[in-house]
């Protein structure tokens, strides 16, 4: 074991007694699938949180860890799954940060704990390779010992450990064996060294290393690193020499900068030769066989779809019920305040704004908590990339990389969980045109106005006397989103991001049992982030909302019997003739209902509303549904407890209530005709499909892409869209005779 | 230096020069299903070609394609002991040299 030339002991490596008085750093670093979940939850319980890096959407999981019950428990940072430290994906670029010291909020970890897949150790150790060329102190733990051994593969951890020059822990997670024995070498590990990178490089390249050392790069690593990573010293002496030095090793190979890669492979396989007993069997496994009806040519793709209706299936019905049982829970709530509060601005701020608005987020959680349950599942088990492995070639159609599938496919239930699964794609490209995207397939939140309108105007009613219209109908609105983003993909993919079709270089992991504790902790750590993050702007926009209809307030609260007078003299103002109004009014003049709609329609909203006729009765809407429309840009689902407001039928009403129905379908233009034909509602569907109606997704958006510009983009273009299709749906509609 | 390393080198040598001579040498995407082969060289440059590189696909590293997915793209090959899916314009990419069967 030789290398030549000696690194100089690190400044920063933490010196042993000092360990003891302050909080440890661990970092836990492997592969993806290589079980670090699993070591993670087991080593922290349920003593972790989940946050974000500043600036991306990478989640940053960190728990304690008891190391030794006489010291204060360890920070465990869990890092994202990488194959190598030359960051190609944002996740690989923080995990190196973090590794390097480089992050502001975590610093350099005291102890790395690499975590390696015993089924697959010849690639699971090309990180640890690049670990120990890192230089701080490394403990492997080993993984998946159970399933190498069952596989008939026999890994020698000590020998293992000795050819490393690091401690190897075996691990089984699940019956948390190896645990104690991990915390041990932990602490053993704290200000160690490990030894410097074993491999070697050709003599050309070794002498160029030689050289950069002696033109003042720090260590044989850094010299290393100057000579093949992507970035150049700040030193201009020594960027000088890295450049002749490039020169030199690229005049004679172009493929000079392989020379590491395969040099650290090399080296894995003198290390593992030794370690592994067994035959290392080349048969098909059981994965291979499973995969032999999963991704088979012709099932593969009905698995498929069968997968995918279970998934939609259960977030449209099986989630209907909690969903119902919230809605009911915060307006009973909604109710009991109002009823032990003096009437007032406060109750309503209270009532309206903030239960209203809590409740709007957590009415989203029996889908999002579902949506996770399934993701994780099919994560877990190794069926997410066969699906990705399965589609490549259709998204690639489009522009799209493999990957696009699942974020896509979770932006049915909702952009925002699906938005922020885009991370796993790696061009930058590529992911901002999945981005925005996304909001056309149609999540749960357009469900309710689908569902108003189909209520309306469709029920029973039936083509051919047996195709159920409102079924088709749903139907459309779901291939219209689908075949507005392919068409959008293509568009962006050949004009603004143009690019190659990206490249896709997918493990295939075996399959594996998935871990009921893994998708529970993931479903938690989700649907958390997702209160956390989408809850905190749906809340302020619902609030806003509320500022925007109850303001300004006529200066004396209207009696019941003035109202109606009020309401008269408002539309005189506007120029609308009240006769069809006053109908629905008088019916339903009791106080607080007709009160609220008084009050809306004075309101800022209402006024917007007005503003707004002219621009939007094209496409067949009245200034009641133009102010639906401005509430909807928070939430598009708001649009039903609005028009609720609007046509004075109490706003605790949902899709489904039907008085809300009634109201729809009675509600009159000023020239007496009824302000919704089934062509209107069309009209309507087709506006919510297409236009992005949605602060929360455009709050993520911003944060994803980490500027206002793609937002501020995706926003204008949907709503051109939405505006142009809902314009041709009722014009068209009109031409050819329909109502 | 180990005799180990030595040896590798050799045989990686030995790869190289069927790669510009021998009738064996092929692309991986014109590999037959099943058949057992061995990488001689990763012939592309830049990010993919690292990426191949990392996730095990060096010279002398042992391949088998697996199957090709429904619509004929992408290809599954199995690297070392794991399962990798890669398209055919980046399996053109490598070159790969049979074992004798």
């Amino acid at each position: 074991m030789s290398s030549i030339l000696e690194s100089p002991p690190q400044a920063d490596a933490p010196a042993g007694a000092g360990a003891e008085t302050r909080q440890l750093v661990v970092a836990l670093a492997g592969n993806p699938n290589a079980g670090k979940t699993s070591i993670f939850n087991a080593l922290t319980g349920l003593r972790q949180k989940v946050a974000n890096y500043p600036g991306v959407t990478v989640e940053r999981k960190e728990g304690l860890w008891t190391l030794d019950a006489e010291l204060p428990p360890a920070r465990l940072v869990d890092l994202p799954g990488l194959y190598s430290l030359d960051a190609a994906s944002i996740d690989e670029e923080i995990a190196r940060d973090i590794l390097t010291g480089r992050m502001e909020e975590v610093p350099a970890p005291d102890v790395v704990v690499a975590v390696v897949d015993a089924t697959n150790l010849e690639r699971n150790l090309y990180l640890v390779t690049q670990l120990l060329e890192a230089g701080r102190p490394l403990v492997v733990a080993l993984s998946m010992v159970d399933l190498a051994e069952r596989s008939k593969l026999e890994i020698d951890a000590d020998g293992l450990s000795s050819a490393l020059g690091i401690p190897v822990v075996p691990i089984t997670a699940k019956t948390k064996r190896g645990l104690d024995e991990l915390a041990r070498a932990v602490l053993a590990a704290v200000g160690s060294k490990p030894p410097c990178a074993l491999w070697r490089l050709s003599p050309k390249a070794e002498a160029e290393v030689r050289r950069l050392y002696a033109a003042g790069a720090p260590s044989r690593e850094e010299a290393l690193r100057d000579l093949y990573s992507d970035e150049l010293p700040a030193d201009p002496e020594r960027r000088a020499a890295v450049e002749a030095a490039r020169a030199r090793l690229s005049g004679s190979d172009p493929q000079w900068w392989q020379e590491p890669l395969t040099a650290r492979y090399r080296w894995i396989e003198e290390v593992t030769g030794g370690a592994v007993r067994g035959v290392k069997d080349e048969r098909p496994g059981s994965t291979e066989r499973i995969d032999r009806f999963v991704t088979h040519r012709f099932f593969g793709p009905i698995l498929l779809l069968l997968v995918m209706a279970v998934v939609f299936q259960a977030i449209f019905s099986w989630a209907t019920l909690p969903m119902d049982l919230i809605d009911r829970a915060f307006g009973a709530l909604g109710e009991a305040v109002r009823a032990h509060m003096p009437v007032g601005l406060l109750t309503d701020l209270v009532v309206d704004g903030v239960i209203a608005g809590v409740g709007g987020v957590l009415v989203f959680l029996p889908q999002i908590l579902l949506l996770f349950f399934f993701i994780a599942l099919l994560e877990d088990s190794g069926y997410m990339s066969r699906a990705a492995f399965l589609v490549d070639r259709l998204m690639r159609g489009v522009g799209l990389h493999g990957k696009a599938f699942m974020p896509l496919l979770s932006s049915f239930a909702c952009a925002i969980p699906g938005i922020m699964a885009t991370r796993t794609i790696e061009n930058p490209k590529d992911r901002l045109a999945t981005i925005l995207i996304a909001p056309f397939m149609s999540c749960s939140a357009r469900l309710p106005v689908y569902t108003l309108m189909i209520a309306a105007f469709f029920t029973d009613v039936r083509l051919f006397g047996f195709v159920p219209v409102g079924v088709l109908l749903m139907l459309s609105m779901y291939l219209l989103g689908i075949v507005v983003a392919i068409v959008v993909a293509w568009i962006l993919k050949h004009t603004i991001l143009k690019a190659p079709p990206p490249p896709l270089v997918l493990e295939l992991p075996p399959y594996r049992v998935p871990s009921l504790v893994n998708v529970l902790y993931t479903m938690r750590t989700r649907s958390w982030l997702f209160v956390k993050r989408a809850g905190t702007v749906i809340l302020t926009i619902s609030i806003l909302l509320w500022a925007l209809m109850t303001f300004p307030r006529s200066a004396v609260k209207p009696v019941p019997d003035a109202q109606e007078g009020a309401a008269v003299q408002e539309m005189r103002e506007t120029g609308l003739e009240g006769k069809g109004e006053s109908a629905p009014l008088t019916a339903k003049a009791e106080g607080d209902t007709a009160d609220e709609g008084a009050q809306l329609q004075q309101s800022y909203a209402g006024r917007l509303g007005h503003v707004l006729e002219p621009l939007i009765a094209p496409l067949g809407f009245d200034w009641k549904m133009g102010i639906g429309l401005v509430a909807s840009f928070a939430a598009r689902e708001t649009i039903v407890s609005t028009l609720s407001i609007v046509y004075n039928v109490g706003k605790d009403t949902n899709a489904e209530s039907p008085s809300l129905i009634e109201a729809v379908r009675n509600a009159k233009r000023p020239d007496g005709s009824p302000a919704w034909t089934p062509l209107v509602a069309v009209s309507m569907m087709v506006f919510f499909v297409l236009a992005c109606q949605c602060m929360s997704t455009v709050a993520v958006v911003r944060r994803e892409t980490n500027s206002w510009r793609w937002p501020l983009f995706m926003v204008a273009y949907m709503l051109v869209i939405a505006y142009v299709a809902s314009f041709v749906t009722y014009q068209g509609g009109k031409l050819l005779g329909l109502s | 230096m180990s005799l180990a390393y030595a040896a590798a080198e050799q045989i990686v040598e030995v790869l190289k020069r069927a790669d510009t001579a021998g009738p064996a040498a092929v692309s991986l995407d014109a590999l037959e299903a099943g058949r057992h082969a061995r990488v001689t060289a990763v012939r592309g440059s830049g990010a993919v070609a690292r990426r191949l590189m990392e996730m095990g696909v060096v010279p002398g590293a042992p391949v088998r394609v697996v199957k090709s997915a429904p619509l004929g793209d992408p290809l599954e090959v199995r690297v070392r002991s794991y399962h990798l899916a890669l398209r055919r314009s980046e399996a053109q990419t490598v070159s790969v040299v049979m074992n004798d069967e």
